[in-house]
């Protein structure tokens, strides 16, 4: 033994003890990470924004007196019968079969109940959804899984999906465990099998044929519906001014932090843009067709709080969307539920196989004993008040910037505290002008 | 007979009236001429009627097609009577790529050639052609069956599930997990059917057909598949 001191333990930030434990999962399984949600790593968000508030140049609105208006008109711009929301917060498309039957139910009663539109998802449209949402928006996506012309009809707006910000470019995943008789019947597919969505729509390829499947539906729908169309925050300049091309009404933007039912942790957590950079790249392309705010933009991927909200529509997007969050209004990942989540080897709020069909809340499964313990009355009564607060929230931040609508919140309302932040949203760096390559130096 | 001239009164107009036909009608036989390849001809009918295109179509013509039996005399564009949910379309000529894409129901039968993924994503839809049909053709097809009196293109019935696949003719090659078949009596009566359906019995005998399908060895996830994916 020697009296020198030894260099101490010292772990490899490269092969961090997660990595090292990916690794040796992989080496054991042969089968790359699945699971749901959205990116988890610490990515540039809008908790890298600040308000300004008012000042002298600025007069704030009175909190309590001065009325601050949160509604929105969606798909103004084509549609015979466009869309009115009380509130700018819409719930992103989630499927009946990556959720169960009461889930869906819940999201409608919440949403309708709160003045605003859901969404289906990859499975088709169910009678749950349906007849619980005042404003309803049927997702049209490559599998069509369910697709009918009776549905279209039915729907209140139609949102073509390109891709989405989980995995822009990729299809999607419903594993066998998921697939009973109900979702198997839905999807014309066998009980069990793992379910497969194509990445690609079947029956058009780029921009000029979408403007033409665009011109079918709107024709089998009698040109009354709104058409959104969903992309992936992966070149969003680019893809927003071809979805105006291609006829949209609205359009979809959802960054990375966007939550999937079911991929691969490496797809997640390594294509795609955070909404962050994606937003102020979509508008930029909005203003220059001269189409924003004729086309809307709503977008999605992390949106949390009342002030994400607003930091969103001040970068111009007209509405957000919120999956996530909306699921854990419900009662995913609720410490409550801690000692069931520790028996599937997990934690509340760590909780990501949604994909397995076993969450103890009731909500990402289609097992009828686990959906049946998911109350959808109660469920869409947490959504509501989620949803009233997150508007009272950005409510409160707009008066204080002396707005009286929500989309009278603009860039200039913001600053940045890291220079990733001011660099993505184009808005400058706390204390400074600068506006990282925008404007020069500092 | 029902005549619109769709060059002097439009695609809105032609459509409207065609949605218009609710359950019963009067109105049971239609004649749309002058369609110059425009697109979403007759595209979301729900009528028992019958409807004759006079040249050829564009885009999607009987799109979502229900109960109607949709006749074109000429050409058909790409994704003819996509996502079909009954009925009946019949083609004289060719039709484009995704003939049948994603087609629930009805019979979709071509007197001429397919073009590449016809049938495409199929959940459902009876599908003849009396000629060839092109590369990709019944990717992911679901359920439903497919007859081709010719040759099929390269990877058919690649990530098949489990719609039935008859060629008469060579296939170029066989898409991942898509594999021969042996013809049993309840295939060689439902071709015989199809053919009969098809108007195509005079041209061809169901024992002349080879069947393919599903090895059904992608369903669930394994690894060792990984080059076939």
């Amino acid at each position: 033994m020697s009296d020198f001191p030894h260099t101490p333990p010292k772990m490899s930030w490269t092969f961090s003890n997660d990595v090292n434990a990916e690794i040796r999962r992989a080496a054991a399984t042969g089968i790359y990470d699945i699971r749901g949600g959205g990116s988890k790593r610490r990515l540039p968000h809008f908790d890298d924004l600040l308000f300004l508030g008012a000042s002298i140049s600025r007069y704030p609105l009175e909190g309590y007196r001065e009325k601050c208006a949160t509604d929105v008109w969606l798909g103004t711009r084509f549609a015979k019968n466009p869309i009115h929301l009380d509130i700018p917060i819409t719930i992103a498309g989630m499927s009946f079969g990556a959720l169960s039957g009461p889930a869906k139910e819940a999201l409608g009663r919440g949403a309708s109940a709160a003045g605003t539109s859901t969404t289906t998802g990859d499975g088709g449209m169910t009678e749950e959804e349906r007849g619980h949402s005042k404003s309803l928006v049927y997702q049209y996506l490559p599998s069509r899984y369910g697709m009918n012309p009776d549905d279209l009809r039915r729907a209140d707006a139609i949102e073509v999906v390109v891709g989405q910000g989980a995995k822009p470019g990729g299809g999607g995943m419903l594993l066998g465990q998921k697939i009973s008789d109900r979702v198997a019947n839905m999807r014309n597919l066998p009980k069990g099998i793992d379910q497969r969505s194509a990445c690609r729509h079947p029956d058009w390829t780029g921009p000029d044929d979408l403007e033409i499947k665009i011109l079918e539906i709107r024709e089998i729908t009698n040109w009354e519906k709104p058409i959104y169309i969903k992309i992936g925050g992966a070149r969003p300049y680019y893809d927003t001014a071809l979805a105006v091309k291609a006829g949209a009404d609205v359009v979809v933007l959802d960054g990375m932090q966007g939550g999937t039912a079911a991929t691969q942790d490496v797809f997640i957590e390594n294509v795609g843009m955070p909404i962050l950079a994606c937003i102020p790249l979509a508008v930029k392309a909005l203003q220059d067709l001269g189409m924003h705010r004729k086309v809307q933009l709503i977008v999605s991927g992390g949106i949390r709080t009342g002030a994400d909200v607003a930091k969103a529509m001040a970068l111009g997007a007209d509405a957000v969307a919120i999956g996530t969050a909306a699921l854990i209004a419900l009662g995913d990942n609720d410490p409550a539920l801690e000692a069931e989540y520790n028996k599937l080897g997990t934690t509340a709020g760590a909780y990501d196989d949604w994909h397995e069909g076993r969450d103890p809340a009731g909500i990402t499964t289609q097992n009828p004993e686990l959906s049946a313990r998911f109350d959808p009355v109660l469920g869409g009564r947490r959504l509501k008040n989620y949803l009233k607060v997150m508007t009272l929230e950005a409510q409160t931040i707009a008066r204080a910037c002396g707005k009286n609508h929500l989309h009278n919140l603009e860039p200039e309302d913001l600053c940045a505290l890291t220079i990733e932040g001011a660099a993505m949203a184009g808005v400058p760096l706390a204390g400074t002008n600068w506006i990282p390559g925008r404007n020069g130096g500092f | 007979m029902q005549t619109f001239d769709l060059s002097k009164d439009g695609l809105r107009a032609l459509n409207s009236s065609l949605h218009a036909l609710k359950g019963q009608t009067n109105m049971t036989a239609w004649e749309v001429i002058n369609p110059k390849g425009a697109h979403a001809i007759a595209a979301g009918v729900d009528a028992p009627v019958e409807i004759t295109v006079r040249g050829s179509t564009g885009y999607y013509c009987a799109g979502m097609n229900k109960q109607a039996s949709i006749f074109i005399k000429g050409s058909a564009g790409p994704g003819v009577a996509e996502n079909m949910m009954s009925g009946k379309v019949v083609i004289d000529g060719d039709a484009s790529q995704y003939a049948g894409a994603t087609g629930r129901g009805g019979l979709l039968v071509i007197k001429g050639n397919a073009s590449s993924r016809c049938g495409i994503s199929m959940k459902g839809i009876e599908i003849v052609v009396h000629g060839n049909i092109g590369h990709m053709s019944c990717f992911m097809a679901q359920s439903g069956s497919v007859v081709v009196l010719g040759d099929a293109g390269e990877a058919l019935g690649d990530s098949l599930y489990e719609a039935r696949l008859f060629v008469r003719g060579k296939v170029k090659s066989l898409g991942a997990d898509c594999i021969e078949k042996e013809m049993r009596p309840e295939h060689y009566a439902l071709v015989e059917d199809l053919l009969r359906r098809g108007e195509a019995d005079h041209k061809a005998k169901p024992e002349q057909f080879r069947r393919y399908g599903s090895a059904r060895k992608l369903y669930n996830f394994n690894i060792d598949n990984a080059a076939a994916y």
